[in-house]
């Protein structure tokens, strides 16, 4: 577990390293957040009846949602992990005495929080002095916001167990590129990050629900933002379990196997 | 004239190359632009219209500002990717060739792939056309060219200050991304739609309204004649642009060998 921990550590430090850079986008997602609410806002103006959230629920949902984008974001995708099997460098990494798979999640959750931690304290604290009903406002109670920290976690560990498969397929694949861009753009679109599925048409949005992707950054959000009542809270999470369950015993199964099959050519 | 058309034959043979990976970021642009319309499509099905406008005229809203980003994405990609040229200090060749600068620049780099999504956006707009969305006369017609080819000249404005500040920053500042990715995605709606301080901005500081939000009210008969012309104004904005790459490459200084 230390040696996890210490890989864990190595990550975190060396993104904190890009202060520049995480102000630069610190200030593009506050500018997109404000665009994204404006917008929402003209709809709401015109038909207040026909919108499935309260303004209120919906800004707490954009502001959450710029503030830890790149917790969720697919598109943070390891380009050196991916590197490294495509050139066959993993093979330096068999050397070592640790299990690689577990190793690409420890780097993958630390790489995803580091470029988080930066960027999402400023949004927060702005978009908190907005006033309601377009800033970001804690709308639960202490226990569903316990169960938002808890859902957030385990959302991190669905995206990353979801990013690790592409990296094992990559094994099969050779050019992963494709999948990269169908999963991102399936991503955006059945996650709610496009628009917020509760804005989806019915059918789809149930369906959206039962993807890996709906158990992406649609659970935390739309629990911080009030959406999802109580009752239907453990259901919902459970199938984020299910998820991470699912997708860390095909990506880890799935590594293994390549992993033996593969041959690296080289001297 | 000739020299450049050399030059996007190159460039574009060179993508050819690779004709899967061409593909597959053909395909990736259009992923992303598709999204960003679908956005319009869930939220047009949900409330109707917004602001008074449906959805056609959304679709060619959106049409014309997709037309206008990949256009300038793959033309004036040398300014939008200036960063790399200055960084590998390829600028010091250019200075001592004869030919102009900023003409060099363009004929550096080139990105084919955008071409896909102004396929999109020619879909988008004959389906607007079809679904009725504007009564047309010839002078609309030509309203509508305008906006398209003015507003490309608008993004490449701010890709030349984009490059221009990299001759003070050496490395490419993520700022210039809201207001070059930033109206891509939300050019989808009039910026009216998105209130006054917007629309202001984006009329007097960066000249995005004048070929879309203004020239569109003409197109859908919702404004005054002389709006049409407005795209044509938005020209001026080049004026400031082009002075400050003046002043860049005057204080630049090479990055070393």
């Amino acid at each position: 577990m230390k040696k996890y921990w210490s890989f864990f550590k190595m990550r975190l430090m060396a993104g904190l390293q890009y202060r520049a850079a995480a102000l630069a986008g610190m200030s593009t997602q506050f500018i997109w957040g404000t665009m994204e609410i404006l917008l929402y806002r003209a709809f709401w103006l015109e038909h207040p009846e026909r919108f499935p959230m309260g303004m209120e629920s919906l800004s707490a949902y954009i502001w959450v949602q710029q503030a830890f984008l790149t917790l969720f974001a697919l598109w943070n995708w390891d380009f050196e992990v991916l590197e490294s099997v495509k050139t066959g460098s993993v093979s330096y990494e068999l050397l070592r005495p640790t299990d690689i798979y577990s190793i690409w999640m420890a780097r993958s959750i630390a790489g995803r929080l580091a470029r988080g931690i930066l960027r999402m304290v400023p949004v927060i604290v702005v978009a908190g002095l907005i006033p309601a009903p377009y800033g970001l406002r804690l709308r639960v109670s202490p226990a569903v916001f316990g169960l938002f920290v808890l859902s957030m976690a385990l959302m991190v560990l669905v995206v990353c167990a979801y990013t690790l498969l592409v990296y094992a397929l990559t094994f099969y694949l050779t050019d992963p590129n494709g999948l990269m861009v169908v999963s991102v753009a399936a991503a955006d679109l059945l996650g709610g990050a496009v628009v917020p599925l509760p804005f989806l048409p019915e059918g789809l949005r149930r369906f959206a629900e039962l993807t890996p992707f709906g158990s992406m950054q649609n659970v935390p959000l739309r629990i911080f933002s009030g959406d999802i009542p109580m009752t239907d809270i453990p259901g919902v999470m459970g199938l984020q379990v299910f998820w991470i369950a699912a997708l860390v015993l095909a990506g880890y199964a799935l590594t293994r196997n390549g992993l033996r099959r593969a041959v690296i050519l080289g001297g | 004239m000739k020299l450049y058309l050399e030059f996007f034959s190159i460039h574009f043979r060179s993508a050819m190359t690779y004709r899967a990976s061409f593909f597959l970021s053909c395909l990736g642009h259009l992923l992303i632009t598709t999204n960003v319309f679908l956005s319009v499509v869930f939220l047009l099905d949900r409330f109707d219209s917004v602001g008074g406008y449906t959805l056609p005229q959304l679709s060619m809203c959106y049409s014309v500002i997709l037309a206008a980003t990949s256009l300038a994405e793959c033309f004036g990609r040398g300014f939008d990717a200036f960063s790399k040229l200055l960084s590998q200090a390829q600028f010091d060749r250019m200075m001592v060739r004869p030919r102009p600068l900023a003409f060099q620049v363009l004929c550096q780099d080139m990105k084919p792939t955008m071409l896909a999504r102004l396929l999109q956006a020619v879909v988008m707009l004959v389906w607007s056309v079809n679904s009725g969305a504007v009564a047309w006369t010839p002078a609309k017609a030509l309203v509508l060219a305008g906006m398209i080819l003015c507003g490309a000249a608008v993004f490449f404005g701010m890709f030349l200050i984009g490059a221009a500040m990299c001759f003070f920053t050496l490395e490419s500042l993520e700022i210039i991304n809201i207001f070059t990715d930033g109206p891509r995605e939300y050019g989808k709606y009039p910026f009216g739609v998105y209130g006054k301080p917007v629309l202001l901005v984006l009329t007097f500081l960066v000249p995005l309204a004048l070929v879309q939000h203004w020239p569109l009210q003409y197109l859908f008969d919702r404004g005054p004649g002389w709006y049409g012309l407005l795209p044509v104004a938005s020209l001026l904005f080049l004026i400031p642009c082009a002075l400050l790459w003046r002043l860049g490459v005057r204080h630049y200084r090479s990055t070393g060998s």
